[in-house]
Order: C-alpha cells, then sequence, then structure tokens
C-alpha cells in the first residue's frame, strides 16, 4: 500500500490516487505529419522501466490534481514528486 | 483416561470449570485452557490425521505453529474449519470435531495410505492416473475426496466484522518480553504506541517461564507490565490480534478476534476487526518458534516440542504424560527436563545429539537424577494405542551422521524435542528485508532493514531472557528516538541465564538404515513431507528450494511450515552439496497465519456497502409506482413500469406507443452533466469532441462524440452552450466519471495553457423528459414565461424559464425522434416537477418510460448508445457518422483514424437488420453470418448490438454491425441463435422511424 | 523410453525403494552456441523448446532461465484454462491450446492434472449479458463449447453461490465453457522442462540473460550471467520482463508491467464444482485438488516489478467472492502473492518476428498466458523454426500496433485470470 506525498495536498493513503503511467509523453503538435510507425509508438509503446520511473499520478479522491511522481518500479519507493510542469529530478524537462 | 491436570499452579481459572465436547464426547475444562490444553488434561493425546498417510497424530506445539491439531469449530452457518486447537481458547459448550480421518479419528479407511505409503512418494500423481485418459475425471473426484482439510461452511455466516484505520507512531508486534519493554520504553515516552498479539493474554513466553526477573517471578513482572502498560492513554493493547501482513510504507494489518472466544455473544459485536495501520516504526518483537528434529517416526501422539512441553506444564498446568524424555541438540530443552520432573514425571533421559553438552546442565541433570544421552540420538519409536510408548536410542558418530550402535529403548510416553530455534523473521521478510543465516545458532535472522522497522530480541536471534528485556529497551529506545520523542528513563531489568554449549545442528538424525528405509522420517507433519520425499526431489533434478517445496508440498499448510521449513531446506542442502544459505528460503508473503475472508471484506459487502448505490431524485417515486429497475454503472435506473401484471415486453409496447401517440416520461437524471467554463472552452472542446464548437450559438445544443486517441468512439453526448465562455456537457450514465477525468487530464497536463473549468454537476439536476407529439402541448400549460414555438424555441436549442413555477432549463433535444423537451430543475424540485407532470400530463396519457423503452425508441432512429453499439473498437465512420468528424481541425483520435487498418473495407459497420418473420425479435449479441452452416468453424459477418420489437411499426427491428455493413444494404444475414434457430434478416438502413428527420423538429 | 512415467514404474520404483528414479532433466552447463535459444524458462519457454524439438526437429537449443523454471507467472497464476475468446483470431489460438491441454498429461507422459471441471463467467447487469451470448454465439460458430446459463442452472452447478437478485449486482446469467477448468500449474512447466530434455535441448537454470547481441541486423546470441551464449536465432518468451529484453536488442514494446496478485484459502474439502469469474464484481475463485479456494483479481494500477501489489486490492478481491459466495466469510486467506503481468493495450499477446532478424517475441499475454501455455510454444516454435508466423499467431504481430488492426479482448479478458 503506497502512501503517496500529493505535492498539493501532502501524505495521502494510495486509494485516494488513480494512476496514469509515464509521464513526459508529449502529444505530437502535428500528428498527421507522423507516420503510422510514429504514431503507434506514441500511442502505445512505452518505457515501462523496471527501476526509476516518471510516472503520473492523479489525487483523484482529494484535489483531483495530476502531478509526476519518480518512483522506483521495483522498490515501489516514491523517491520524488513533483508539479506538472516543474522540471523532474531525473532532469527530464517537461 | 485419568486427569493428566496438575494440583496446582497454571494460568487457568480453577473456579470456572468449563464443559466442552470434542468428536461427540463431554470433557471438562477450565477458563484460561485452550482446547489443546483441556484436552491434553483429560489424557487425550489422539488429536488428528496426517494429509497424506492418515497417521495418528497428537499435539506438536503450543501455538500458531500447531501442524496437527486442526479441528472444525461449531456447525452450521457458524462452523468455523481448520482452527488450530492451540489457539482455540476454551468456552462453556465449546464443540469440535478433527478435520481429518474419514469416517471417524479412531477408524480412518484411509489410514490404507501409510500401508502403501511406498506407492506414494513425493509427487507420486504427476507420474500416473494418465492412463487410459477418460479414467483421470474419476481418479481426480477420489483425490479431491481424500484432500482437503475442513469443511466450510454452506450457508451464509450470519457475523459482522469491520475494519478501522489507524496511525502509531510505534507499532510493537509482539507482547512477550522484549515487546513489552519496547513498548514500556514507548509509552512512557509519549509516543502513540499499538501492541498486537496473537495470543489471548499478554506476555509471550513469559506466560511459560518460570525463570525470574529482576528477582520476582516472572508472572509478577508481567502483571506490573501489563498494567503499567494497560494504564497509559496514549498505548493501546490488542490481545488475540495478530500483525498478518507488513506491506510497504509501514502498512500493516493486524486481525483481531473479538467474539470466538465467548460463547454466546452471538452478532452484538464484530466478530473480526482488522486494523489498517500506518505505523512511523516498527518493533517486530514475533519471537522465535521452536523447531522439531527429523527422525523415524517422529510424529506419534507424544512427541512434542519440548517449548510446548513447558507450556502445558506451566501455562496450563498440565502434564502431557506420566513418562517423559528430551532430545535435543541444544540447551533450552534441558529446562523442560526440569519442568517435566518438577511436574511429577518420570524424566527417562535427556538425549543430547551433541557429544559435549555444558557441564552446567550435566550437573543440573545429575542433581535431579535425570540420565543425559549424550552423543546420542533417537533412531525410532514405537506406539501404543494412545501414542509414544518408547523411542530407540542410537550411538552416534562424532560427525553425527552414522549410527554406531542401538542402545536399546527407553519408555516413555513424550519426548519433548528441540532441533533448535527459528527466529519468527516473517514479518521482517514481508517488509523488504532478508534473511541471513547465522552459522553460530543455526538459524536465519534479519538482515538489514528496509523499512522503519528493527527486529528485536528473540526475533533477532537473542535467545536469552536477559538480553531480550535488554534488546526490547534498546528497540524501544531507537523507535521513540526515530519518531522524535524525548526518550523516557528506565531500568533495565535483568534475568539469570545460564550459559551453556552451542546448538548443533542436526538436520536428520540417522537411523541405521539404508536410504528410502525404515521409519518415515517427517520434515512437515501437515503434509506428510519426509527427509526422504526431499531426497527424492533432489534426486530427480528437482532443486532449487521452490521447486523442492511445490514438488513435495513442505511448507504448504495452515501452519505454513513454521515449525519444518528450515529443517527441509537444510536437508536439501546436505543433498545438493550446498550450504543453506546458498540453498535459500522461500518467500516469506502474508499472512502470517490464515486470516477470515469476512474480516478482509469488512463491511463492504451486500446491497448497501460493497459498491455505493445511486439514485435519482425521482427514485422513490418510480419504486413507489412499480418500476423495475436495470442497474447502469453505479446507478439504479427505472427499466419499465409494469402495470397490473404485464410482463416486460407489454409494459414495453405500451410505453412506446403512448410515447409516439403522445405523451412518455423519462427520468434521464443520471445522464453525465459537466460544466465546461473559461476563455479557452470552445478550443478546448474543438479539441475533445470530433466535431467544431467554436461557432456554435449561444443557447444552442450540438451533439458531440468524442473517440479516445486511438481513434474508437469513447462517448457521446449533447453540449451545449451557455454563454461566451460557458458549456454545458452532457456525457453517457455509465461514461460520466471516465469524461470528466479524460477532461481534467488533457487538460492538466498537455493543454494547461487553455484557461478552462471543469465542474461536475450530474447530481445538482433533476431532468424529466418529455417526449411524444402532445409534449408542447402540455408543456404550454406548465410554462408561461417561453414561447415553445417551433420558430421561437427551435430544436438543438434550450431556454431557461419556469415550469409550473420551479425554476427549470429546458432543452429540445430528443433521443427518440419525437419532439421532445428535457426539463432540468434543482434535484431538490425533481419529485414535485415529476408529479406536476403526471397530473398536468393525465389527460393527455403521460407514461413514464424506462430504459427498455428508451431504447427501442432510439433504436428505431438508429441512434446508438455506445457502449452497447460501440465496443471500443468502433470508429465514427463505422458509425456512419463521417459528418460529425471535422476534417479541418485536429482533435484527440483524429490521427489514429488515418491507420491503414482504419479504412479497410471490411470493417464492422453499423447497419440496421429486418428480420424476415417480423415478429422474430433477434437475440442481442447474436452472431451473423453470411451462409449458415454446422462446418465450424463457420465465418462470421458480425453481430447483434441491440434489437427489439418495434411496435409502432409492426415488426422487429436490430442494429448491427456487420463487415461491410454499409455497401450490403438489402442482403441477407443469418443469426444463427444459442437455441438452435436460424433466423434470417435483411440489412437495412439503421434508421426505421422518421427517417427525413421532420417530426422532432416540429 | 527410460524412466517411463506409469503405475508400474512407479511400483517398480517403489521396490527399489525410490532410489532409482533418474532426474526429470538435466542441470548442463550452457555450451557455447546453439542453433537456437529460448530467453525464459517459464512454461511458454519450456513449451517453445519442447515443440522446437519434437515438431521441428531443433534440438541443439538452449532454455535460459534467470531463476528457477517455473518460477515467474507459470507458478503465480490462478491456473484457469480456457478458451471462450470473443474475437475469431484469439478463440482459435487459445483453442489450439486447449485442444492440447486435453492430450498434454498423455503427451508428457506427466500428468499436469488438468480439471476440466468448467469454467462460468458471470454477467450481473443487461450489457453484460449481451456481451455474454454475443461471445457464447461466436464460441458456438468458431466450434468452441459456450453456453449460456439462467441463475437457476448456475445455482445448479454451483448450490452456494448466491443468486439473490437482491444483491448489489445480481447474478442475471453466465456464459459456461465445460471444457474449462484448471491444471497444476508447477507439473506444466516440470512435464515441458522434462519432455524438452529427452530430446536434448538444455534447461540452464541460474543463467540470466544481460544482452541480446546483433551485428548486420541479425541476433548472434545473447550475453548472460554465465557469459556470452551464440546462437542464430533467439526466441525471448519472459514475462514480466519483456520491455526489459526488449531494450537490450532496442526495441520498444506496447507493453506496461503490473503486478497481478493472487491468493489461496486454507485447504477445504471439495466445495466448488467449476471455476468462476466475475467481471462485473472483479473476482474469480475455483478449488484446487488439494482443497484450497483459489482466487484472484485484477492488476494493480501501476506499473510494478516487485511481485507484490496493494492490500486494498486483495480486500477488495475478497469482498467479490464473499458477495458471491456470502458461506465462504468464515473461510480463511492463508497466503497471498503476486507476479508481474505484460499488458499489451488490446489484451492480446505479441508473437511475432522483430526488426532483428532471428529475433523473436512472444509476450504480452498479460493476465491470461497460463492457458495458452501450450498454444503459445507451440505457435512459437513454428514461428522460430520458419522465420515466419503460423496462421494462428499471424494476426498477433507487433505491427498491428501501427496499422491499428488491434483484437481487443477486452471483454473476454477484462479480469485477470
Amino acid at each position: 500500500m503506497l502512501s503517496i506525498d500529493c505535492p498539493w495536498c501532502g501524505s495521502r493513503d494510495q486509494s485516494e490516487f488513480s494512476y496514469g503511467g509515464e509521464a513526459h509523453i508529449v502529444r505530437p503538435k502535428e500528428p498527421e505529419k507522423l507516420s503510422d510507425e510514429d504514431w503507434g509508438d506514441y500511442l502505445f509503446n512505452r518505457k515501462n522501466t523496471k527501476g526509476r520511473f516518471e510516472e503520473q499520478w492523479c489525487h483523484t479522491a482529494g484535489c483531483r490534481r495530476w502531478f509526476n511522481a519518480v518512483r522506483d518500479s521495483q522498490s515501489y519507493k516514491i523517491e520524488a514528486v513533483y508539479k506538472i510542469g516543474e522540471q523532474s529530478p531525473d532532469g527530464i524537462p517537461e | 483416561m485419568s486427569s493428566q491436570r496438575l494440583p496446582s499452579g497454571g494460568r487457568i481459572n480453577r473456579g470456572r470449570p468449563l464443559e466442552f465436547f470434542f468428536n461427540g464426547r463431554r470433557y471438562e475444562g477450565f477458563e484460561g485452557d485452550t482446547l489443546a490444553s483441556g484436552l491434553l488434561a483429560n489424557g487425550i493425546r489422539l488429536f488428528g490425521r496426517s494429509f497424506k498417510y492418515h497417521r495418528p497424530r497428537g499435539l506438536f506445539g503450543s501455538g500458531s505453529e500447531e501442524p496437527n491439531a486442526l479441528v472444525q469449530l461449531g456447525e452450521g452457518a457458524s462452523t468455523i474449519p481448520n482452527l488450530k486447537a492451540t489457539q482455540v481458547e476454551l468456552f462453556d459448550g465449546l464443540s469440535a470435531r478433527t478435520v481429518v480421518g474419514w469416517p471417524s479419528l479412531e477408524i480412518d479407511l484411509y489410514a490404507i495410505n501409510n500401508r502403501i505409503g511406498r506407492l506414494l512418494p513425493a509427487g507420486f500423481y504427476y507420474k500416473t492416473f494418465m492412463r487410459p485418459r477418460f479414467l483421470w475425471d474419476w481418479y481426480e473426484g477420489r483425490i479431491r475426496h481424500a484432500a482437503g482439510l475442513g469443511f466450510a461452511p454452506t450457508e451464509p455466516d450470519s457475523a459482522r466484522y469491520d475494519k478501522r484505520n489507524a496511525h502509531c507512531d510505534v507499532l510493537v508486534v509482539g507482547a512477550g518480553p522484549t515487546g513489552l519493554m519496547a513498548a514500556l520504553v514507548a509509552g512512557r515516552s509519549g509516543a502513540r504506541v499499538i501492541v498486537a498479539d496473537e495470543q489471548a493474554e499478554m506476555g509471550g513466553d513469559l506466560l511459560s517461564s518460570t525463570q525470574h526477573v529482576s528477582g520476582a517471578c516472572p508472572w509478577m513482572f508481567l502483571d506490573n507490565l501489563v498494567k503499567e502498560l494497560s494504564l497509559m492513554d496514549n498505548v493501546m493493547l490488542l490481545p488475540r490480534s495478530t500483525v498478518s501482513g507488513y506491506y510497504d510504507y509501514n502498512f500493516l494489518v493486524i486481525n483481531q478476534r473479538r467474539t470466538d472466544h465467548q460463547a454466546g455473544i452471538g452478532d452484538i459485536v464484530s466478530r473480526e476487526r482488522n486494523w489498517r495501520v500506518r505505523a512511523r516504526q516498527v518493533v517486530l518483537a514475533t519471537g522465535a518458534i521452536e523447531r522439531g528434529l527429523v527422525f523415524a517416526d517422529n510424529d506419534r501422539p507424544g512427541i512434542m516440542l519440548s517449548s510446548a512441553v513447558r507450556t502445558y506444564i506451566n501455562r496450563y498446568a498440565v502434564r502431557p504424560g506420566r513418562t517423559g524424555a528430551v532430545f535435543t541438540n541444544n540447551d533450552s530443552a534441558y529446562q523442560t527436563a526440569v519442568e517435566m520432573h518438577g511436574a511429577g514425571m518420570e524424566v527417562k533421559g535427556v538425549i543430547d545429539v551433541r557429544q559435549r553438552p555444558s557441564q552446567e546442565r550435566l550437573l543440573q541433570m545429575d542433581t535431579l537424577g535425570i540420565p543425559v544421552y549424550s552423543g546420542h540420538g533417537v533412531g525410532g519409536t514405537r506406539s501404543g494405542r494412545q501414542g509414544l510408548r518408547a523411542v530407540e536410542l542410537c550411538r552416534l558418530s562424532a560427525d553425527g551422521r552414522d549410527v554406531l550402535t542401538q542402545k536399546g529403548s527407553l519408555d516413555c510416553q513424550v519426548l519433548a524435542i528441540s532441533g533448535g530455534w527459528n527466529p519468527a523473521i516473517h514479518l521482517h521478510c514481508q517488509s523488504g528485508g532478508r534473511p541471513k543465516y547465522d552459522d553460530d545458532q543455526a538459524c536465519f535472522v534479519p538482515d538489514k532493514s528496509v523499512q522503519s522497522e528493527r527486529s528485536a530480541g528473540s526475533a533477532l536471534g537473542i535467545f536469552q531472557l536477559g538480553n531480550c528485556l535488554s534488546d526490547g529497551v534498546d528497540a524501544g529506545v531507537h523507535a521513540v528516538r526515530e519518531t522524535g520523542y524525548a526518550c523516557a528513563h528506565i531500568d533495565i531489568p535483568y534475568a539469570s541465564d545460564r550459559t551453556g554449549s552451542a546448538i548443533e545442528p542436526m538436520w536428520n538424525v540417522p537411523d541405521g538404515v539404508l536410504p528410502g528405509r525404515g521409519g518415515k522420517k517427517f520434515v512437515d507433519y501437515q503434509n506428510d513431507t519426509t527427509a526422504a520425499d526431499i531426497a527424492l526431489a533432489a534426486r530427480e533434478g528437482y532443486r532449487s528450494i521452490e521447486h523442492v517445496k511445490r514438488y513435495t508440498a513442505l511448507g504448504f499448510g495452515t501452519d505454513q511450515g513454521k515449525t519444518g521449513n528450515i529443517n527441509g531446506l537444510a536437508i536439501l542442502a546436505q543433498h545438493l552439496g550446498q550450504s543453506i544459505p546458498a540453498t535459500g528460503t522461500t518467500t516469506f508473503r502474508p499472512n502470517y497465519t490464515p486470516v477470515t475472508f469476512g474480516a478482509i471484506a469488512g463491511r463492504e459487502l451486500g446491497t448497501v456497502f460493497f459498491d455505493p448505490v445511486r439514485k435519482t431524485p425521482m427514485h422513490d417515486w418510480h419504486v413507489a409506482h412499480g418500476a423495475v429497475f436495470e442497474d447502469v454503472g453505479q446507478w439504479k435506473r427505472p427499466w419499465y413500469y409494469p402495470k397490473g401484471g404485464e410482463t416486460m415486453e407489454s409494459a414495453v409496447r405500451r410505453e412506446c406507443l403512448a410515447t409516439r401517440k403522445s405523451i412518455g416520461l423519462l427520468d434521464a437524471s443520471t445522464l453525465g452533466k459537466i460544466e465546461v467554463r473559461g476563455r479557452d472552452s470552445a478550443e478546448f472542446l474543438n479539441r475533445i469532441y470530433t466535431n467544431a464548437w467554436s461557432k456554435l450559438e449561444i443557447n444552442r445544443c450540438r451533439y458531440g462524440l468524442m473517440l479516445g486517441e486511438d481513434g474508437m468512439v469513447m462517448d457521446d453526448g449533447v453540449s451545449s452552450r451557455l454563454g461566451d465562455n460557458h458549456y454545458y456537457m452532457t456525457t453517457t450514465t455509465g461514461g460520466a466519471a471516465h469524461v470528466l477525468g479524460w477532461l481534467e487530464r488533457w487538460h492538466q497536463t498537455e493543454w494547461p495553457e487553455l484557461e478552462v473549468f471543469f465542474t461536475s454537476v450530474t447530481d445538482r439536476w433533476a431532468v424529466a423528459s418529455i417526449a411524444g407529439p402532445n409534449s408542447r402541448s402540455l408543456l404550454d400549460r406548465l410554462c408561461s414565461d417561453i414561447d415553445l414555438s417551433a420558430g421561437a424555441f427551435p430544436f438543438m436549442s434550450l431556454r431557461e424559464g419556469s415550469v409550473a413555477g420551479i425554476s427549470a432549463r429546458l432543452f429540445r433535444i430528443s433521443f427518440s425522434g419525437e419532439l421532445a423537451f428535457e426539463i432540468n430543475v434543482s434535484a431538490d424540485d425533481g419529485v414535485a416537477l415529476w408529479e406536476l407532470l403526471m397530473e398536468a400530463g393525465g389527460e393527455y396519457g403521460i407514461t413514464p418510460y424506462g430504459t427498455e423503452t428508451m431504447h427501442v425508441l432510439r433504436a428505431e432512429k438508429g441512434y446508438v448508445i455506445v457502449g452497447q453499439d460501440t465496443d471500443g473498437s468502433v470508429t465514427p465512420a463505422d458509425l456512419g457518422m463521417d459528418w460529425i468528424v471535422s476534417k479541418t481541425k485536429d482533435f484527440i483520435g483524429k490521427r489514429s483514424l488515418a491507420r491503414s487498418d482504419m479504412l479497410r473495407d471490411s470493417r464492422k459497420q453499423l447497419v440496421g437488420l429486418v428480420t424476415e418473420q417480423p415478429e422474430t425479435v433477434l437475440p442481442e449479441g447474436t452472431q451473423l453470418v453470411n451462409e449458415p452452416s454446422t462446418d465450424y468453424p463457420v465465418p462470421m459477418t458480425g453481430h447483434v448490438t441491440s434489437s427489439y420489437y418495434s411496435s409502432t411499426l409492426g415488426h422487429s427491428i436490430a442494429l448491427a454491425l456487420i463487415k461491410g455493413g454499409h455497401t450490403r444494404m438489402g442482403a441477407s444475414v443469418y443469426a444463427p441463435t444459442l437455441d438452435g434457430q436460424c433466423i434470417k434478416a435483411i440489412i437495412s438502413s439503421p434508421v426505421f422511424y422518421d427517417p427525413e428527420n421532420k417530426l422532432h423538429k416540429t | 523410453m527410460k524412466n517411463k512415467y506409469s503405475i508400474f514404474s512407479l511400483v517398480r520404483n517403489a521396490v527399489s525403494y525410490h532410489q532409482n528414479w533418474s532426474q526429470a532433466w538435466r542441470s548442463p552447463d550452457p555450451k557455447p552456441a546453439y542453433d537456437a535459444i529460448i530467453v525464459g524458462g517459464g512454461g511458454h519457454g519450456l513449451a517453445t523448446a519442447y515443440y522446437l524439438a519434437k515438431e521441428h526437429s531443433i534440438t541443439r537449443v538452449a532454455v535460459l532461465e534467470k531463476g528457477w523454471i517455473g518460477g515467474g507467472n507459470t507458478g503465480r497464476n490462478t491456473t484457469i484454462v480456457r478458451s471462450n475468446y470473443l474475437w475469431d483470431e484469439a478463440a482459435h489460438l487459445y483453442e489450439k491450446s486447449l485442444k492440447l491441454w486435453e492430450g498434454l498429461s498423455q503427451e508428457l507422459n506427466y500428468n499436469v492434472m488438468f480439471s476440466q471441471r468448467g469454467v462460468m463467467n458471470l454477467g450481473h447487469t443487461l450489457q453484460d449479458m449481451r456481451d455474454i451470448v454475443r461471445r457464447s454465439s461466436a464460441n458456438q460458430l468458431n466450434g468452441i463449447d459456450s453456453e449460456v446459463l439462467t441463475p437457476a442452472q448456475i445455482k445448479n452447478i454451483e448450490p452456494t453461490i448466491n443468486i439473490s437478485q437482491q444483491a448489489r449486482y445480481p447474478i442475471l446469467g453466465a456464459s459456461f465453457q465445460p471444457r474449462g477448468g484448471v491444471a497444476r500449474h508447477d507439473a506444466v512447466a516440470w512435464g515441458f522442462a522434462r519432455g524438452a530434455d529427452r530430446y536434448g535441448v538444455d534447461v540452464i537454470q541460474n543463467c540470466e540473460v544481460t544482452g541480446i547481441r546483433q551485428q548486420n541486423g541479425s541476433v548472434t546470441g545473447v550475453d548472460t550471467t554465465r557469459g556470452f551464449i551464440a546462437a542464430p536465432k533467439v526466441g525471448v518468451v519472459a514475462a514480466g520482463h519483456s520491455s526489459l529484453l526488449a531494450d537490450y536488442a532496442g526495441l520498444r514494446m506496447p507493453i506496461e508491467s503490473h503486478p497481478l496478485q493472487a491468493l489461496v484459502s486454507e485447504p477445504l474439502k471439495p466445495v466448488l464444482n467449476t471455476v468462476i469469474m466475475s467481471n462485473a464484481v472483479h473476482g474469480y475463485i475455483s478449488q484446487s485438488d488439494k482443497g484450497e479456494l483459489v482466487v484472484g483479481a485484477g492488476i494493480d494500477s501501476y506499473i510494478g516489478y516487485g511481485q507484490r501489489g496493494s492490500y486494498s486490492v486483495i480486500e477488495g478481491n475478497i469482498a467479490a467472492i464473499v458477495e458471491l459466495f456470502p458461506n465462504f466469510s468464515r473461510v480463511k486467506m492463508l497466503r497471498q502473492w503476486g507476479g508481474i503481468v505484460d499488458v499489451c493495450p488490446d489484451a492480446c499477446p505479441i508473437i511475432s518476428l522483430t526488426p532483428v532478424k532471428g529475433l523473436y517475441f512472444n509476450c504480452g499475454w498479460g493476465t491470461g498466458g497460463f492457458k495458452a501455455t501450450p498454444g503459445s510454444g507451440w505457435v512459437f516454435a513454428y514461428t522460430i523454426a520458419r522465420n515466419t508466423p503460423h496462421g494462428l499467431n499471424a494476426a498477433f504481430d507487433l505491427n498491428r500496433f501501427y496499422t491499428g488492426a488491434l483484437i481487443d479482448e477486452h471483454g473476454a479478458a477484462g479480469v485477470a485470470h
């Protein structure tokens, strides 16, 4: 049972949150210019990292804000949380 | 059967005798007894039979580690299977029976398995029962009959269960000497403390001990300690409470048993409570569990863990037999010899596999006149009618691997055995910590902590009482400091522990016979796993401990191998010629001991709590008027309103015709409603919907389709413009929550630069939809402040005003194809509006209709229901809805529509179907074929998504998704139904009624 | 055949006190090179090796397993076998598998204890029932046994189930596949390992693949914790680590790895006659030969490689089961565990060639891979041997995520199994 530190509300039980998967997937600005392969890559392919992983969570039963977390997908330890638009501590810009 | 109760002592209440029943016979015990101690006091030694060989078994342990003495408690709906007799507290009238033994415990026909045991080695079932193939079902039935332990109740449970969430600074697991000291430090320091212990009484090993603490007898020390703790407001003591699981982020579950130990308390309080605890610090003072010794025929009733013998004597004042002996490889069991002697048992000797036991111990035994057989082992045992009668002595070689000579036998009824101690590292390992092998003590101890926990005392491999007390204090101090409290002073109590000599591991006691022969040497009693089974597994190539566990069932029992697992893996290590740490343990997983399903589910059951029920403001009216309901998401929606014994079919025909001819009334309150506001609302909707929204005029409505990014239809609804920067979106009933989340997510994560706000207002409005040619006339009577004429209030627009004096927002939208008005009022006014409409509509024969009629009416118009006519693999083009897909702007999912598979001619497309026989209604869901055939597989061309009898049209209609359907108008398809018919139907336009769309615009 | 298993060999070996059984499979050291390497010693990988040897005479094969064979999802699932899938492509693949199951114990001379006790998928809403008819109808036309049951018929098969129409989500009906059932999961891995070993396949445990080497667009072998092993063909079938292995080859996969939890009760005398699954209340349950109730639910929402999930999922799961079977309220949960399932967007697997020549992937089975074990191995062996997919797995290629030709089985696979 994770305990997640919502950057807006503080530490809350996992049951208040919903998961959004990999963070920092930017929707292509001009989708029509993408090949089927590139569009499919955006749509479906995921890093699915084992280890430190930037991902999205939403405090659904709280402030309803989406935010990002760096979580170790093996230990489940959340190393950091940061708001949408903020820099990831792992250095990947929003 | 003579009473084995000692004349004095024990923590039983002799002033409170209790009667109880075991296998139908009546016995007496005392308050404070367990079923095990109560039966033992009555001279009962046979408690059950083993799972596979059905060998007679007695008590082995005294607590949750017990593998043998499994009982079924009570009868009927309140029966409980598979309880350990050692954990069942006695109450007046208790009735229990053994779980294994067929037809009875004494006469067990399956005991034949013991005779043919050689045909049943580990994994024998993988090697046989294969031919002839058709007999497998029969074999399996026999296997199932033989397997299983107790009986599940067959009636619903009337007990209640609840849960509590708790936070604490320090959770102390285990209230033995270590845990209590930790709790005392934390409690005195002001920390919020929870102490959970699985037993009825706090105290752990102190309850079975005679060793003095700080000069006082252990029970006086204990009573003072518990008293002080129980008076602290910041300390909560939870007896009968097992920490069953340790999860991430210091989340632990405590299962508290509240009523089973009391007769007749009934269902007044919850039977069990699961505490869901987030602890800042956890002290794991879970103690250690003694392990047995693996020797030939080591399973006779009367062969018990040495610690259990001590417990029965000291805590329960029960003498487990008249004569006894001790078999050990370590010092701790010598104390048992002392206690047996003190209880008046004739102690025939201490058999110690070690060549050189400690001098101090030898002297002690000498004083009591108990012979010590050092360098000896037990090579076999003999039993009489009531279990153990004698043990056979062998002189062992110096390395302990061979038998040098047989040395005759010792007659004894009880053999107290000790193969050493296993720290209960279960929770440490569940928390993510690893086990580390301690060679000196021949046991696994906790390695580094991963979460905020610290093991302490014997759970850490500290086995001397004095050291446990001081380690408990250390653990308490650590927890207090970590949680930021100032540590209170505490005097560390002392206990004088004897020094001694080290344990010498003896994993497999030699018996001097060839491998595979001789008496069975049980490692796991409950599953009848023997040393030979483990050897066989290793020989056959099952070398991983996990393979051995799974092949031999080692540790699979309800005791989860608490006494046998380490012996088993050590024996495997010997066979593989590798070390114990290299062999490793199996994974420790929750639960520590089994937990009742009901307690895990808690109150989240039944019509109220399993999942919330959502009701519209008019719900009670629907109930009062006989509506039959349909579950749509969490909502209860009226499905149809049968009148006077009507079938659903006739009710729906009546509702449909009434609506088409005059007026029908639908409760549409469940539709999702979302306010969309902000400067960029239009731009946002442009991106979310397939069509454009910027040019929608204020007070006009538009149908919108939402796609997933994969291009598939996700939701639909009519949305309206209320102001320049203000839209009002409606969604499907079931999709409302998802759509709101969808909007928020795109906005927050992808387009935060857009100024737009979303508010769910689903519950704020009650919606009554009137449809039918007379709906304007009706509304005219109730509404004076809106010009309802077609010119002034055109189709797909909205007005604000009042209906029968109730402030309302009116939408001229139609899901039925009729002239229709959706009247939105405050939820509070819903019933009033509804009743006024019913009253005023009386002369028009206004007819309330449910979702079924709604479905028929919309299907007659060819309107789809997302989720029924679509399934996540349908594009707008598949639905023939290209007209709503913008060619000029981007929107979610647009690019996906250009992928090659979306352009395939053979995609399944929405069409109508008309059956050849007008009365025949195609079953919804039925697959369609172009040519009927019984030559399977038969190629399918599509399936029926919606199907009804249209009383308006006088024939059945259906919607279907058919491959290339848009170009197959007039073609025949066949529906082979599940009941064996084959229905012919003709592909048509999906719009059956008013194809010119005139009526709803009138 | 040496040490053929039968009642006679059991008696014969009993005479010699079981000292003469030979190893079910050897534990050889890896050779420097093989004709084909299978990465992953679960049921699917071992089956692939078995069928490579048996059907395609490719016997210089190594199965590389980082831990112990069958230690991943093979040994962690709830052992449900069925083939009542909606779409033709999936139905044909799973039905091929079910047919193989039906003769598997005899084929392998290893009793995998396949118990065809039937699988019931409950419907609780009108839409559930439409979907049930749709799927049953498709199954029948595909030649797969399937029927639709009324609540009374359900009760007849499962006397303790709660069919009260007052329940929160009352049972309205069910689809039923009588040929479905459960099997002994470990035995499947062991049986295939023994079968493959007999053909000369090297089953190598404790050998983790740490890299996939390629040259000029073709695979040349794998780096492992026990050194480099060369092979012109490498088949990866390592559920739970598909993305990681794809990454070694520079490939991106449409896969997310989630925890999937399961649990068992204490052993009980026979009380369940079939397998009961419910998407609407999120749970499924069967009873093993040993007597335990075997219970599972859906995946945990987040990506997780920890082989454990969140307790709340267990709570919801048990609540669903007690809702269906109020009599199980007093039964106790013995043990819970978790696996890592690789989930594809369309709840269907990938059994495919890759852009790297000689490298094949079999992954993305989500929550339902166990039932496919023999069929998956059979088609994957074909794909590797012929360097082209078999008709049964042609649709399950990686390309579908670019063309959009997904096989959306969420309806059939939406709840874990």
